[in-house]
């Protein structure tokens, strides 16, 4: 939540200006920092956000304990992670690459059905009973971590199988084309118990008896880690590629970007990201059921995205949360939520097409360095400051 | 005897979807934009039929010409409302505002009709007919009569009449049509309106063969004529009827063998096993990007 998510092109001078990058001298003149201001180092970057993590995780637990929060309350919470998960990985692909995937909820139910499967067989393995699982025992917490990874790591393969066909394919072709992976995933999920001769998904009835593995403190470290390696990859060369083919796919092959690899590489990303949201969902709400998989969830998660803003970050988490939590606490309205969400929809896309956003980030650094220096938005600069930005 | 039958069934759920992917085609073909509400406006036209007869009364025949009406007229509105504002707009922005007008007809046909399936009246008594000692069913032979007359008459429409010619100018070259005098807009709305006729059009042949109309019944219906329409080749007429019936006959094969359960998994394999081998569909040009 508080992860450090620094803006992408508005101002590169500012964030750009870590160590290896300014001691390479090869910035242009109007991105290296300016001499006499003052700039946070990395290390101390990453030690605020962390702390600040830190602070907001053990806040909202104590406001669990403590009984501020009630249970509902926080598995509300806890779907709120799932789904910020679900759209700042979708945010990969749409925002950052330019694509347009229809096919999200798939790779949320593959993740989400191993993960649950694997714990619960490993179960005794562990030896493991619900009720120390319930409690979060240190076992219990490694046995998590791994079937999370697998859950990832099964999403992510099958965004391999995916993704090699489908981005041959542009815009629309492949739009339909994920669309039509996440309809065979359902219908496999559904199907797969007369196949393999055992009870694997429990077909519609759905998997039950997960045990419920997750609780606040889990799902938003994991959040943490997610936004944070995404938001590291975003910005590392492999990172700048991604943006690069989005902007325009022929000027980045032109240069040199492999883009067939890059490509595939974002798509892998977000899927193994939504593999891992899926297996924090198994947890959060005990039962998977092939039809709560459909083409809707996949909508639900790009309104999300589109809605905050394709390609920011901030704009993923912040319209996950309201469109989230809205719709628990406007139950009276459940009718008409649906409704109004199509509306915003066109609306949002008719007057502010790059979403509410844009891709507008925030960074604590920034605000934190903005301060240090004595830069605050509404100070008027002085002459020679206007000299020296020009 | 059930060979006959299943291939007359493959026949006549392959015509819906052909009628249906025609109009995708359409519209794909003139302003490149999947429209996915196109499915939903057939959910409206089957909600309409079952109004005119089921509620009020009237005679089937009304019921058909309404469908229709009330099909194109919703397909120009929304075209006027939310594309129209968008035309220069990225395509992905276009894309996500189809997707919202879909969501909001399912939406809103669900909160006035309600989520329950409403069941379309049968639009005639006839229900078989004797050819050569076979009996047949007689609506798997009117939707297939229907949709050869209007393939026909839309290939005449597109190929020899003027507005055939504006239509044909502008997925050309949108820039360059409008310098030659066409007027762009009209002829867009033209389309959308042929295309959401012909939707009505199968939107009574559905109802007539599943006599039931519910909120979602678009969105499968919808996504399998595009996956018609992709496999034909996108933008070709005859592209779409090929792309269709071999949807429907897919659908009906793999009924006939026992996997009803797998049939929707097995048209979209088909679809992505197509685009594999032939990324523009089997009658599909070849589109080059220009820089």
């Amino acid at each position: 939540m508080d992860e450090e998510n620094n803006t992408q092109e508005k101002r590169p001078y500012i964030t750009t200006n870590s160590p290896e990058e300014t001691a390479k001298g090869e910035a242009p003149e109007h991105q290296k920092a300016k001499p006499g201001r003052k700039t946070l180092s990395m290390p101390k970057r990453y030690i605020i956000n962390t702390l600040l993590t830190v602070v907001v995780l053990t806040l909202g637990e104590a406001m669990i304990d403590g009984g501020f929060i009630t249970r509902y309350g926080a598995t509300v919470l806890e779907q709120v992670g799932v789904n910020i998960i679900m759209a700042a990985s979708l945010n990969i692909a749409t925002g950052y690459l330019g694509q347009l995937p229809l096919g999200h909820a798939g790779f949320m139910s593959i993740g989400g059905y191993s993960c649950a499967i694997l714990f619960m067989n490993l179960m005794p393995a562990f030896g493991l009973n619900a009720r120390a699982v319930a409690t979060g025992s240190p076992m219990a917490i490694l046995l998590l971590v791994i079937c999370l990874l697998f859950g990832g790591v099964m999403a992510a393969i099958a965004g391999i199988i995916i993704g090699i066909p489908a981005l041959r394919l542009k815009g629309d072709y492949l739009a339909i084309i994920t669309l039509g992976f996440a309809e065979i995933i359902r219908v496999v999920m559904l199907n797969i118990d007369s196949v393999v001769g055992f009870e694997l998904t429990g077909g519609a009835k759905g998997l039950t008896g997960i045990p419920s593995y997750t609780n606040f403190l889990d799902t938003f470290v994991v959040v943490a880690i997610v936004l944070f390696l995404i938001h590291t990859m975003m910005k590392s060369r492999h990172g700048r590629a991604i943006l690069a083919i989005r902007d325009n796919e022929i000027a980045a092959e032109a240069s040199g970007v492999n883009t067939t690899y890059y490509k595939t590489l974002a798509f892998v990303v977000s899927a193994f990201f939504a593999g891992i949201a899926g297996g924090l969902y198994a947890g959060c709400v005990g039962v998977m059921m092939p039809a709560k998989f459909g083409f809707m969830k996949s909508i639900e998660i790009l309104v999300m995205v589109v809605l905050g803003g394709m390609g920011s970050m901030l704009g993923s988490v912040l319209s996950a949360t309201v469109l989230t939590i809205l719709p628990e606490a406007l139950r009276a309205f459940a009718d008409y939520r649906m409704i109004v969400y199509s509306v915003v929809l066109i609306l949002v896309m008719i007057f502010r097409p790059q979403g509410l956003l844009g891709t507008y980030d925030f960074s604590m650094s920034r605000v934190i360095e903005r301060i240090m220096n004595k830069d605050f938005p509404w100070k008027k600069k002085s002459a020679k400051e206007v000299e020296a930005d020009a | 005897m059930t060979l006959i039958t299943q291939i007359l069934n493959g026949l006549q759920l392959g015509s819906v979807y052909a009628l249906v992917a025609l109009g995708y085609t359409m519209v794909y073909g003139i302003i490149l934009l999947l429209n996915f509400a196109h499915g939903d406006i057939i959910m409206v036209g089957a909600y309409v039929s079952w109004i005119i007869m089921a509620q009020l009364g009237l005679s089937p025949v009304l019921a058909v010409f309404m469908s229709i009406l009330a099909c194109t007229l919703l397909g120009v509105l929304i075209d006027k409302v939310a594309y129209a504002p968008l035309r220069n707009a990225p395509r992905l922005s276009i894309l996500i505002t189809a997707i919202g007008v879909s969501y909001f007809l399912e939406n809103g046909a669900q909160l006035v009709f309600g989520a329950d399936a409403k069941v379309v009246p049968a639009y005639t008594d006839i229900n078989t007919i004797e050819v050569g000692g076979l009996s047949l069913s007689f609506t798997a032979i009117l939707t297939i009569i229907v949709t050869a007359i209007s393939t026909i008459v839309l290939t005449i429409l597109v190929q020899k009449t003027k507005l055939g010619k504006a239509m044909r100018a502008v997925s050309e070259d949108m820039g360059a049509a409008r310098l030659m005098g066409i007027n762009v807009n009209n002829t867009i709305s033209f389309t959308f309106a042929v295309g959401s006729a012909l939707a009505g059009i199968g939107a009574v042949l559905y109802s007539m063969a599943y006599s039931q109309a519910t909120p979602t019944m678009g969105m499968m219906l919808g996504t399998k004529a595009f996956v018609a329409a992709v496999l034909g080749g996108i933008g070709s007429i005859p592209g779409a009827v090929i792309g269709g019936l071999l949807v429907g006959f897919a659908e009906v094969f793999v009924s006939a063998i026992g996997l009803s359960t797998w049939k929707d998994a097995v048209v979209f394999l088909l679809l992505i096993i197509v685009l594999i081998v032939k990324p523009t569909g089997i009658l599909g040009r070849t589109m080059n990007e220009k820089v």
